[in-house]
């Protein structure tokens, strides 16, 4: 006889399960990257108090990168985070109104909508080597801030304009034509109706790119990351260190580093990403307050 | 005469919607359009403020004047703030009840707190809605009952001052009560505007078309007086359907 208290029973430790293998080594992660990368950033303080060590995220690195701090992949990492949604979004969203709200629904532009969700399944190493041939070596702007921003730009485009794209289509359509009833143009209603309500669609899809620009390493690879740079950059034709890189340079191409050092730059990496994200998720929040329906 | 429509034919793709209408809509009058569903009613509607444009599938032939131009030659922003549109379910904008009404004219141009404040009220006051919204304009629309919302958009429609007012059912989703101040609210704007209204509910066209119009299959069978569509219609089918024997 089946009984269906014990099915019930065996399908919710399943699924239980089911969540508990995905929290788990995520979990795991964090807890690890905290519990081996805080020492980095304490001292041991008077009276045996720990407390913060600013050196280690303000100071450059030193005595080969085994000591010192990683300020100059920290701000490296924010100049290139920044310029990377400074160019994405902007082109991206307007992108998005473009194929949400003008182009025409035909083959060509099925074609190029889903070819664009391809594109965010790209490796992020093809972006690298797309970079290197058209920013750095093409239009010769070097490895530099302004080539790795354009290229993490292009690498999380995908991104924001897909998500762009199904913020803007889930505004309903009957909202668009009382705004055309009342004699509203079209980019009218997209400015008044459309944007405002899919606003927290739209800085979802920033929050992804974001984080995926901060810690991807292949594409800032060839077209600005550097070894070692004992300044920070002077402007955007500077090359600079970035996170990712340093932490990859550090685990693996320098020997001997210690260990709380590497797992101190994951922590930072980590935290700054969280603290852009919190951010966008702050601002989305707020959209969503004032939202009417 | 508001629109003189000559041998209109209307087209979605393969689909033939409407075929060879000919029909005067007079200024002040309330001319009622009744039917089955599919036969061309709203598209016919949709076509007096060129709402059918955004399809792009939509082709039409024939001439359809309105005052004294051929609406396909005036521009469709200033064609559609003369004919207001009341939607067959109530749809207000995602704004405040204030922000709902204002939409239009701030559109328009209107910049001015003050005046936008007078023309809101006027409008409110006009859909008999004014008493019931007038101490909470910032909250938001969608906070309102079914009736009150349907009436909020007739006060959006007549915010924009349009010459013709055109109503898509409105009243499918209301309660008879709502649907009776939408009728009186009807009635009473006939002075002012022009109205078409479309509509499933025969007896509603009874009760306030002054010309009432039969469509069937995207065909018009016959426009006459209501009194005489509904006592003595010259075709067979339009008196079917009118008491209810149709199919």
């Amino acid at each position: 006889m089946r009984n269906p208290l014990r099915t019930e029973k065996i399908a919710f430790s399943l699924l239980f399960l089911a969540t508990l293998l995905i929290v788990v080594p995520v979990g795991l992660t964090v807890v690890i990257i905290i519990q081996k990368g805080l020492p980095a950033m304490l001292n041991r303080g008077q009276a045996g108090i720990p407390a913060i060590n600013w050196q280690f995220i303000t100071d450059i690195p030193r005595q080969g990168m085994r000591a010192g701090g990683i300020f100059p992949a920290i701000i490296g990492t924010a100049y290139l985070v920044s310029g990377a949604i400074i160019f994405a979004l902007p082109i991206g969203l307007m992108a998005a109104i473009y194929l949400s709200e003008y182009s025409r629904d035909n083959f060509l532009s099925r074609i190029i909508k889903l070819a664009i969700v391809n594109l965010a399944g790209v490796p992020s190493v093809v972006y690298g080597l797309f970079g290197l041939a058209l920013f750095v070596v093409f239009f010769k702007f070097g490895a530099s801030i302004l080539s790795g921003s354009l290229t993490l730009g292009i690498m999380i485009l995908p991104i924001i304009i897909t998500t762009s794209r199904e913020a803007l289509e889930s505004v309903p359509y009957s909202f668009r034509e009382v705004s055309r009833s009342l004699g509203a143009s079209k980019w009218q209603t997209i400015r008044h109706i459309v944007l405002p309500n899919a606003i927290s669609g739209i800085l979802t899809g920033t929050i992804l790119g974001l984080g995926r620009a901060a810690g991807e390493t292949a594409p800032i690879l060839f077209t600005v990351a550097a070894f070692y740079l004992p300044q920070l950059p002077k402007s955007i034709f500077d090359q600079a260190m970035a996170l990712p890189y340093h932490l990859y340079v550090i685990s693996t191409q320098v020997p001997n580093v210690d260990e709380k050092i590497r797992y101190g730059t994951a922590l930072v990496l980590l935290v700054l990403v969280l603290f852009m994200n919190l951010v966008a998720i702050i601002i989305r929040y707020r959209f969503r307050k004032k939202k009417k329906w | 005469m508001k629109f003189e429509i000559k041998n209109l034919n209307i087209w979605f793709g393969a689909i033939r919607a409407l075929k060879d209408i000919s029909i005067d809509i007079h200024a002040n009058e309330i001319l009622s359009v009744i039917g089955p569903s599919n036969s061309g009613k709203t598209t016919f509607l949709r076509m007096l403020n060129r709402l059918n444009d955004l399809n792009s599938n939509f082709k039409m032939t024939g001439r359809v004047m309105f005052g004294a131009q051929d609406i396909r030659e005036i521009d469709a922003e200033l064609l559609r703030k003369k004919t207001g549109m009341v939607f067959a379910l109530p749809l207000p904008l995602p704004l405040s009840i204030f922000d709902n009404v204002a939409y239009g004219i701030k559109m328009h141009g209107v910049k001015n707190k003050k005046k936008q404040a007078v023309i809101v009220e006027h409008a409110l006051k006009q859909a008999y809605l004014w008493e019931e919204v007038k101490d909470r304009l910032n909250e938001s629309a969608f906070k309102l009952s079914g009736g009150q919302q349907q009436r909020l958009c007739i006060a959006r429609s007549l915010a924009v001052e349009p010459e013709v007012i055109l109503f898509d059912e409105p009243c499918s989703g209301l309660d008879p009560i709502s649907t009776a101040k939408v009728e009186d609210a009807m009635l009473k704007l006939k002075a002012d505007y022009t109205i078409v209204l479309v509509t499933n509910n025969v007896k509603q066209a009874a009760r306030v078309g002054d010309r009432t119009a039969f469509f069937l299959s995207g065909e018009l069978i016959e426009v006459d007086k209501t009194e005489k569509i509904f006592t003595a219609p010259r075709d067979k089918r339009t008196d079917d359907y009118v008491r209810g024997r149709f199919g």
